[in-house]
């Protein structure tokens, strides 16, 4: 195991602490012209990659890293759809390594998951991947062994289209979010053993109580204390880990380092934007600018405009954005809970700025993350809007009026919205409808929670944006720009999302890895609905290896593929999947700390090779 | 010495126990990998634990005394050996009023709650020894819940704890605790009487330098119906709470 202090000892007798500028490559630099912009690459077929322990400065202070040929990120991996390509990965550890390609379809011995499609790569030895490139866009790539992707083991690729994408732009930059510890993260692991919320303060205080009876009155306030008291759950759970021990990074780079991609004023510019963190969501959102998504996790999508949206960990999206003044723009990432945030500056020319935006309230959790059945408690007359009828479990999923919901500038509720540190009153006015109520298995000891009525939250904004005055991105947005197949589903699985926050258990089904006995098996060729039920309060990215997800967000055979789905809390989602990838593949929630406690499924497609 | 061995005695016994039912809960591979290959994730990692929860000295009128109240337990997420010990020292007495030690094999049965069986060995003020039974764990509302019996041929005892964390700011904490007593029978030499036996009850301060080290100042009044003299005492607290 690598642990900080060894780290640091091979780093001193080393006697190298290299600048970190120079090791970064060009994309990532403290100001970046620009990724070449796509069209044919001529390069190498072939790619060596070098994974070493290598001290690197953030912000000014050093640390210990696991870089892929000496940096954090790694290097942009760029490959074209249709062609072939063989990495050679060198692993200079004293222990095993993977790299994990995120998002690509591949065999899957070549899927790069310790224990589950190989064996690992073994300390001082080298391990060559070679698989056909048969897609287009903007993934990822990182260690799946143990804890290495928080100490840096992670880098970026895009792979450039066969056909010219529909959409055009003058110049791209690659944005890599990711969250950074100095500390050593297998000892934050046991802390949250221990102690699971060690890193959250953001708690509600004595002060925040009588805040909130001076402004929701003291029956709404003991009303909301005693929903959670009794839940024996708090509302402020909303990261695990949170900016008391992280540095966010855009690029490698700390906020004050300010990351800068240039660009010309009237041109379009591209941002490839990849949340590489281990266990951060951001809220993205460059002051003045607004965006254009026009690719979701490498698909391309139909344009949607909007003002910020919310990246899950491992999402990715591609945006494009015009800046048309003479002036910089900050590009602001937000953590999830609010208590740090990465950024840089999207700036004609070098060394500029623009104010930093404060940070925002911290978000609450609500009733209906929680899900509660709001009908079933006494809000002191405030009213939720429960239209869809309920039990309607799996297949047909019913929308809200109108399809999407208009997030921006409606009004918000007495207490909602929270400009003081409580919030009371916790839920939301437009929650999605339920669609489903939960069964009577409460998945056993290793999970606290059930969301007694499931919502489809598909057109949610996520949380703490719910409110925040301008256009949001929901997953109802995200339309296919190519019709896919229409096949409908043969079978359906449902999987709860299950977890014990208090003890820092997450699993499956109330089941942690270790805990079952079988792959959950798949047959090549069926066409499948996967049901994603989250009975804990926190959000949940799922990544599923191998094959993609289908949302079903209601655009017919226009629904959207993803890699990694972000499943609210008290949602009930709800994939398509064709079963078209014979294999051993990971499922399991991208939390790094989450996937690591056994919130991990192996998923098996037979028959395939070596297995009928 | 004696102390020592029977200490080193009762937490192997007990480790055996743990081990063994860490070993019949362990699932056989789960996913038919290929022998020789590591496990996906590590999510069956044995973690430990270890807080003095009480680390102070107190003070009433009378006397001066070193009060201890520390856990642990090494373990996974359901099956734990838990280590329990409570003692209290007159200071200007130079002599160990109480002392006793608890070794439990911890069973996680619900989200909140952990069942524990063992064994209690007492060393002041006399030797005995007591079967443990007992929950452990966080009822609705945020209460640290201790409900355990103690069982031996003399009496049957039952020890209720409470405590709870009041926030004032992230770092500045008030705990309440309250600790009750109570035993079916007179046990002389043990200092315990029928019925209600002993109360404490207490608010301590507690600033977190960092989670793990937290002084704190406090106040305690504590009742022992088995005093001779003066039955009630009220103390000044003043400690270090420490866990790694
Ligand atoms: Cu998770």
């Amino acid at each position: 195991m690598i642990t900080r202090r060894r780290m640091l000892k091979t780093a001193s007798t080393a006697g190298l602490l290299l600048a970190a500028q120079g090791l970064l490559p060009a994309w990532a630099r403290n100001v970046a012209g620009a990724v070449p912009a796509s069209g044919p690459r001529t390069g190498p077929h072939e790619f060596d990659l070098t994974i070493a322990e290598t001290p690197i400065t953030i912000d000014g202070r050093t640390g210990s890293a696991i870089t892929l040929n000496g940096g954090v990120p790694g290097p942009l991996m760029r490959f074209k759809e249709g062609e072939t390509v063989t990495i050679r990965v060198h692993n200079r550890l004293p222990e095993d390594t993977s790299i994990h390609w995120h998002g690509i379809l591949l065999p899957f011995q070549m899927d790069g998951v310790p224990g589950v499609s190989f064996p690992g790569i073994r300390a001082n030895s080298t391990f060559t991947y070679e698989y056909p490139v048969k897609q287009y866009g903007t993934y990822w790539y990182h260690s799946h062994t143990r804890l290495q992707e928080q100490l840096g083991h992670y880098g970026p690729m895009i792979i450039d289209p066969a056909n010219p994408d529909p959409f055009a732009y003058d110049r791209e930059h690659v944005i890599v979010l990711s969250d950074w510890m100095f500390e050593d993260p297998y000892r934050v692991f046991a802390q949250l053993k221990k102690m699971s919320h060690y890193y959250n303060f953001q708690k509600r205080t004595v002060g925040d109580f009588f805040e909130d009876i001076a402004t929701a009155g003291l029956g709404a306030t003991l009303k909301d204390r005693d929903a959670w008291g009794r839940m024996r759950m708090d509302p402020t759970d909303i990261a695990d880990i949170t900016g008391a021990v992280y540095t966010y990074l855009i690029n490698g780079h700390g906020p004050e380092t300010n990351w800068t991609g240039l660009f010309t004023p009237g041109e379009s510019v591209r941002l490839r934007v990849i949340n590489a963190s281990t266990m951060s969501y951001f809220n993205v959102r460059l002051p003045g600018l607004p965006m254009t998504v026009v690719q979701a996790d490498g698909q391309n999508v139909e344009p949607v405009e909007i003002d910020e949206f919310q990246i899950a960990v491992a999402e990715t999206y591609d945006v494009i954005v015009r800046p048309e003044s003479d002036r910089a723009y900050t590009l602001f990432a937000e953590s999830l809970n609010r208590s740090g945030y990465a950024r840089g500056t999207l700036a004609p020319r070098e060394g500029m700025a623009a104010p930093i935006p404060p940070l925002r309230p911290r978000p609450l959790r609500t009733m209906v993350d929680m899900g509660m059945d709001m009908k079933d408690m006494d809000m002191g007359g405030m009213q939720m809007k429960d239209t869809a009828p309920p039990g309607m479990a799996g297949g047909g999923h019913a929308m809200p009026e109108g399809g999407r919901m208009d997030h921006a500038g409606h009004s918000s509720m007495g207490g909602h919205g929270a400009e003081h540190g409580g919030r009371v009153g916790s839920m939301m006015e437009e929650a999605g409808p339920i669609v489903a109520r939960h069964g009577p298995d409460t998945h056993g000891p290793g999970n606290t929670t059930i969301a007694h009525v499931e919502r489809n939250r598909l057109a949610e904004p996520g949380t703490g944006l719910e409110d925040v005055g301008h256009r949001v991105l929901v997953y109802t947005d995200l339309r296919s720009v190519t019709p896919f197949n229409q096949r409908p589903a043969e079978r359906e699985i449902e999987i709860h999302l299950t977890g014990n926050m208090d003890r820092f258990m997450w699993s499956f089904d109330g089941k942690k890895f270790s805990e079952v006995k079988a792959p959950i098996p798949f047959r090549h060729g069926e066409r499948l609905r996967l049901i994603m039920v989250n009975d804990t309060m926190m959000e949940h990215p799922i990544h599923l290896h191998g094959m993609f997800m289908e949302l079903e967000n209601d655009h017919g055979q226009y629904i959207p593929r993803k890699h990694t789905v972000n499943v609210k809390a008290g949602e009930r989602m709800s994939l398509l999947i064709t079963a078209d990838a014979p294999g051993r593949w990971a499922f399991h929630c991208h939390l790094l700390y989450h996937m690591e406690m056994g919130m991990f499924r192996v998923v098996e497609v037979s028959p395939h090779e070596g297995r009928a | 010495m004696m102390i020592l061995r029977r200490c080193g005695m009762l937490v192997s016994g007990a480790l055996l126990i743990t081990a063994a039912a860490g070993q019949a809960s362990a699932q056989q591979t789960p996913d038919g990998a290929p022998a020789g290959w590591p496990e996906p994730v590590m999510d069956s990692q044995i973690f430990t634990f270890f807080m003095a929860e009480r680390n102070e000295y107190q003070i009433d009128d009378d006397n001066q005394f070193y009060v201890w109240d520390a856990q642990g337990w090494i373990g996974g997420d359901y099956n734990k050996l838990w280590l329990r010990t409570e003692g209290e020292y007159v200071l200007d007495q130079g002599k160990l009023e109480a002392a006793d030690l608890e070794v439990l094999y911890s069973r996680t049965i619900t989200p909140f709650w952990d069942a524990q069986i063992g064994v209690r060995s007492t060393f002041e003020p006399a030797q005995a020894w007591d079967g443990v039974v007992g929950v452990q764990g966080l009822a609705p509302y945020f209460f640290e819940v201790e409900a355990t019996a103690y069982v031996n041929d003399e009496a049957l005892q039952f020890t209720l704890e409470g405590a709870y964390d009041l926030l004032v700011t992230q770092r500045l904490i008030a705990e309440p605790r309250v600790e009750v007593n109570l035993s079916t029978h007179d046990i002389e030499r043990r200092d315990v009487v029928s019925g209600f036996s002993e109360l404490e009850a207490g608010v301590r301060l507690r600033y977190e330098i960092i989670r793990e080290v937290a002084p704190y100042v406090g106040f305690e009044y504590v009742r022992d119906e088995a005093a001779e003299d003066d039955k009630d005492s009220l103390r000044f607290v003043t400690g270090l709470r420490l866990w790694f």
